[in-house]
């Protein structure tokens, strides 16, 4: 192909009837132009397809020593004791973060989803536009100063006078359900915001259908919206509850490392994440057994979570009500 | 739409009615010339543009049993004047609709029927910034008195929009809609209001087979049914409909008409519709509104082949609007 000063410059008068595509500066800039966004489109995929590869190798480095048997049917995990005492088995680490999450999911997913419906359907314009970036900041709150809100106030002036004063249960200073209070109010405005989507996308023909058949806003809300909503609202459960999964630097602080089959929520727990942190703090030598827990375990997490939000996934396609 | 204040806009002059041999739909010969507006009920064919809508009647069904417009209005309507912030949308409108009877509002778009249409069940509550002056009566009751229940209004007046909006429930779940709201538990009385209404609205036997589908999966004439349906379940006095078959294809447009003829019996129809033919086709009564005033209400048969403004001629024989 010929570079033509003519074909450099698009001035009317170089134009000529021909269609046949020829070199032009133009067209070039296109091409590099195309070629960097998929660059900056494959970086993240490539960054993905890394994280994966890295964790999947250690992983089953891992299995190459501790059997697939154990760290499924144990329900011990001392990977930082000695010879016959390390135990590899994953169940107490599942069972505390889920415990944590439950808790979480229990407060955080009623109070979003309610906090969504006064801001979709009863708030003024005005009180939404306070409202909501409010609840925004309550987001970008470091997830640290959350965990040290639940061990310095919540567990010290809220759990232990009511729980250990009033009621004489006994209150660990790390328990799961402090930290499962934080990380419930921390996914509230996931809950929130993609609730409060779902809700107004509702079109507003449904609504004013239910008023005119008599309903308060109650009902409309209620009977109405919210179930037109629906898919949406699933979504964003799922979503708030995998945030809750695989929330760090709160549990950790709060609910302690005490990796032990255990369902009080009142003692300490140990979630996968706070043990991936204790393991990355430690002085574990790399390549130790105890360091490739680490991978099995970031694993086992990525696996969880990946499942949660293809579920999620799923139910917002699969039961998404089309309106026009 | 402006809304300016002076009454009678200027219009472009056009020819009286009056000699005119553009009729072609008119099979019947006329050559005659010269025929001042004609009466439905001559013998010879009509000629004017007018003449449409004559033909309309000649057959019509709603002839016999024109409701008594002399009798106490169901609904009523005193200076009534409504505004959306600084902007009035109804200057005046004053109107009264008998019982049992179905009445059209007609007109261009924008020219406030529809507004009008949803003051009377007071929908015009949910837009934020909305004024009323004037007075709407339901059965001789203020509707905006302080202590009226909207509630209870909107379930005594009734209304299908537009564009059918069905819940995303069960056909079953839609119709028991109002009376599960209102508390009624009982699920075989829910199950008899359901028949009931779903008969009524002329669509029972195409799904009675399937009451515990969701409702989107209807065809879009059966949900605009529905929609009537959901609506007579709470028992209304009064069905406000806008533009209910707008959306819908010649079957199913003839089949919602059906449908109204036949709820007359029952219900006091109030209906806004673009479509003339519609109205001439079923309504007792037609209002004509231009540019937020009610310009003329008569029986529909009058207005249409003997209107008595200049402005609603001008309208049903296509002048403008």
């Amino acid at each position: 192909m010929s570079v033509t000063p003519d074909s450099l410059t698009t001035s009317p008068a170089s134009q000529s009837n021909s269609l046949v595509r020829r070199f032009s500066l133009t067209a070039f800039k296109e091409a590099i132009i195309k070629g960097l966004l998929f660059g900056c489109a494959f970086l993240s995929i490539f960054t993905t397809i890394a994280i994966i590869w890295v964790l999947l190798t250690n992983t089953l480095s891992f299995f190459e020593d501790v059997s697939l048997a154990e760290f499924l049917g144990d329900t011990r995990w001392t990977p930082q004791f000695e010879g016959e005492q390390k135990h590899f088995g994953i169940w107490p680490l599942i069972t505390g973060t889920f415990l944590v999450a439950i808790i979480a999911a229990s407060i955080g997913l009623p109070l979003g989803l309610l906090s969504a419906i006064y801001l979709s359907e009863y708030a003024s314009p005005k009180m939404r536009n306070i409202a909501k970036p409010i609840l925004e900041i309550l987001a970008g709150i470091p997830t640290v100063v959350f965990g040290y809100f639940a061990l310095v106030f919540v567990t010290p002036f809220v759990l232990r006078p009511i729980l250990q004063t009033m009621l004489g249960f006994e209150v660990g200073i790390y328990n799961a359900l402090s930290a499962g209070i934080v990380v419930g109010i921390m996914i509230v405005p996931t809950v929130c915001s993609l609730s409060e989507d779902a809700l107004r996308v509702v079109p507003n023909g449904l609504r004013e259908a239910a008023y005119a058949l008599g309903s308060t806003k109650l009902d409309v809300s209620v009977r109405v919206v919210v179930p037109a909503a629906l898919s949406g609202i699933i979504a964003s459960f799922l979503l708030a509850f995998s945030r809750a999964v695989g929330e760090t630097m709160a549990v950790t602080i709060a609910a302690g490392q005490q990796p032990v089959l255990n369902i009080n929520p009142l003692q300490s727990v140990e979630t996968m994440t706070a043990f991936i942190v204790n393991i990355s703090l430690g002085d574990t030598p790399a390549g130790s057994i105890e360091y490739k827990s680490l991978y099995a375990v970031a694993f086992t997490l990525f696996a969880l979570t990946l499942t949660m939000n293809i579920i999620s996934q799923w139910v917002m396609r699969r039961y998404r009500e089309e309106y026009q | 739409m402006t809304l300016n204040s002076s009454p009678q806009p200027e219009t472009p002059s056009v020819p009286t009615p009056g000699p005119n041999n553009d009729s072609p739909d008119m099979n019947t010969a006329n050559k005659s010339g010269v025929v001042p507006k004609l009466r439905p009920t001559d013998e010879q064919p009509p000629t004017t543009a007018l003449g449409q809508f004559a033909k309309l009647f000649q057959n019509s069904r709603n002839e016999p049993g024109v409701p008594n417009p002399d009798q106490a209005p169901k609904i009523e309507a005193q200076d009534l004047c409504f505004f959306y912030g600084e902007k009035q949308a109804l200057f005046n409108v004053t109107i009264k609709v008998p019982p049992r009877s179905v009445t059209a509002f007609i007109g261009p778009s924008g020219c406030g029927k529809s507004t009008f249409l949803r003051t009377l069940n007071r929908m015009n509550d949910i837009i934020e910034g909305t004024r009323l002056a004037g007075k709407a009566l339901f059965d001789g009751q203020d509707i905006y008195a302080p202590n009226v229940d909207v509630v209870q209004l909107r379930k005594k007046v009734g209304m299908v929009f537009q564009k059918s909006t069905p819940f995303p429930k069960s056909i079953f779940d839609n119709v028991a809609y109002g009376p599960m709201i209102a508390g009624q538990r009982n699920r075989r009385v829910l199950g008899e209001i359901v028949e009931t209404c779903l008969k009524r609205a002329a669509l029972w036997n195409e799904v009675k087979d399937r009451l515990a589908e969701s409702a989107l999966a209807l065809s879009g004439g059966q949900q605009q049914r529905l929609c009537i349906a959901r609506s007579l379940a709470t028992n209304p006095d009064v069905l406000l409909m806008d533009e209910p078959a707008s959306a819908l294809d010649p079957a199913s447009t003839a089949r919602i008409e059906d449908l109204i003829f036949e709820l007359k019996q029952n219900y006091t129809i109030v209906i806004v519709t673009h479509n003339m033919q519609q109205a001439a086709r079923v309504s007792d009564f037609t209002a004509f509104f231009f540019e937020g005033r009610l310009i003329e209400i008569g029986e529909t048969q009058t207005l249409f082949t003997r209107p008595k403004e200049k402005k609603t001629e001008d309208y049903i024989t296509g002048r403008f609007g």
